[in-house]
């Protein structure tokens, strides 16, 4: 057994970002262990032991979601996520592209620890490189595995909130793909009515790894709040931004490090994607990434983004940009989202503009809080979670451009799939 | 011991009607777009038959009169 200390362990054996074949993927991790009698509560109880939490970005504990399908009594549905809608975040569509068969591998185990005999990836078609690998994998293991479970590959809209679980199964029941009251939630009420598991394409491939070399590999890595590996997408001004893998707990340093170091005297660190927090560049030093570090107000790394937003440019514009790009995302269900978002964003314009009033980042904030926990979903609460930090984390800057001035040389460059309309 | 009842706002199914929070100040108010915003604490039995009369006065049937609140999510 390779050593449980080795990094990587998501993308053992890729090179030169190059997709590992099936036969490839047996030589690096050798084959999944046979799912005799019993495989099933064996394996909950391995995931349970492992202390493995989700990748998607809300950290849930993967042997109580897993639990949660296996106790229901009809035949279940195993739904890979892999449709990352975060536009800031990559690692999703590099594990796919690079290890499309551990995450197959993972979804196979989930489909046996909840008794599943389907399994359906769920994965934006924009990217056609990454769909011609998937469905070539698909289609390679579909032999393999005898339709036990059977795999599918279905194409998931390019909207932000078509990630979110009850969205996911909202599409596959033939619907628009936006988030939907609970109860039922997808354990209960999922695909065609069967309980669903859905999760992350990350945490899979995890439990893909966990099947093979046990639990006690797996917290060889990590911390002792979040033990184990996690794939970060570090960008902004970095030497060399991409995707990398690292044990929870690493200090931010040790990952900025490794990819190159800064390029510019950072103002501050965007966590967790665009629903995450804005850290004033001077706590960078000191965060862990791990769970439960007391410098995340989310409590974890959410879906992986490090953004690093340099000296020279300006993060009340970058920001004023990416509120507009929640606030169009928003699915227009709720009213406190679809009005609220909109508020938000067109009153942090004004700030952007140096137009804003006195009393408005005053309303912002109470703005943030009423809109918090009072949709379907987390959007709201991701959009107010930034904004706070938002304020927070650029006051000073937010000050010279009530006086009229900006400090930025260079132009906004967060990514958006969607042209902004603010702060240009 | 008594139930205790919450209240809870379906919000897909609100649209902002606002007659909820005429009719029951102590627990809802609205927010600047007309939305209600339920306080989550139990309702005070002297409440209890106001809350009732709210839930069912709402258009669109999206305040809920719970014996148990259901995990957010």
């Amino acid at each position: 057994m390779t050593g449980a200390h080795a990094l990587p362990r998501l993308l053992r054996g890729v090179q030169d970002r190059g997709t590992l074949t099936h036969p490839q993927h047996l030589r690096v991790h050798g084959p999944l262990p046979a799912a005799g009698r019993g495989a099933g509560p064996q394996l909950l109880d391995l995931v349970e032991r492992s202390g493995l939490r989700g990748h998607g970005g809300a950290h849930v504990s993967t042997a109580l979601k897993l639990r949660a399908v296996a106790s229901r009594r009809r035949r279940a549905i195993v739904v890979a996520n892999g449709s990352e809608s975060e536009p800031a975040s990559a690692k999703d569509k590099v594990l796919l592209a690079r290890a499309p068969h551990l995450v197959i591998d993972g979804a196979v185990v989930a489909a046996t620890a909840v008794g599943a005999d389907e399994a359906i990836l769920y994965v934006k078609r924009s990217h056609e490189r990454m769909w011609a690998i998937l469905s070539a994998a698909v289609a390679e293991r579909e032999h393999a595995t005898r339709g036990r479970p059977s795999l599918r590959l279905v194409a998931a809209p390019p909207s932000y909130v078509s990630g979110q679980e009850t969205a996911v199964i909202a599409h596959l029941n033939g619907r628009l793909a936006v988030p939907t009251t609970v109860p039922p939630r997808p354990f209960e009420r999922g695909v065609r009515g069967r309980p669903t598991l859905v999760c992350n394409v990350e945490t899979l491939a995890h439990m893909a790894l966990i099947a093979r070399h046990g639990s006690d590999w797996f917290r060889a890595l990590g911390s002792a709040s979040q033990p184990g590996t996690g794939l970060v997408t570090l960008g902004g001004a970095v030497a060399d931004p991409g995707v990398y893998e690292i044990a929870f707990g690493t200090p931010l340093a040790d990952v900025l490090r490794r990819a190159g170091g800064v390029t510019e005297r950072p103002q501050a660190l965007l966590v967790g994607g665009y629903g995450g927090t804005w850290l004033d560049a001077q706590h960078m030093d000191d965060l862990t990434l791990s769970e439960g570090d007391p410098l995340l107000s989310a409590g974890s790394i959410g879906a992986g983004v490090l953004w690093v937003l340099g000296a020279g440019t300006c993060g009340v514009q970058e920001s004023a940009r990416v509120l507009d790009y929640l606030a169009a995302e928003s699915a227009g269900q709720c009213g406190p989202c679809l009005f609220g978002l909109r508020a938000i964003a067109d009153t942090f314009d004004l700030l952007a503009r140096g137009l804003a009033g006195p009393g408005d980042v005053t309303r912002l904030l109470r703005w943030g809080a009423d809109v918090t926990d009072r949709g379907a979903c987390r959007h709201p609460d991701g959009a107010a979670r930034f904004l706070g930090s938002a304020l927070k984390a650029f006051a000073g800057e937010i000050a010279h451009h009530r006086a009229g001035r900006c400090t930025a040389v260079h132009a906004p460059s967060m990514p958006l799939p969607i042209a902004p309309r603010v702060a240009a | 011991m008594t139930k205790r009842l919450t209240l809870r706002v379906d919000p897909i199914a609100c649209d902002g009607h606002g007659l909820c929070a005429e009719l029951l100040p102590e627990h809802i108010r609205l927010d600047d777009w007309g939305y209600p915003i339920v306080d989550g604490e139990p309702v005070a039995p002297e409440l209890v038959s106001l809350a009732r009369r709210a839930a069912a006065a709402c258009p669109t049937l999206a305040l809920l009169l719970e014996a148990r609140r259901e995990p957010a999510r």
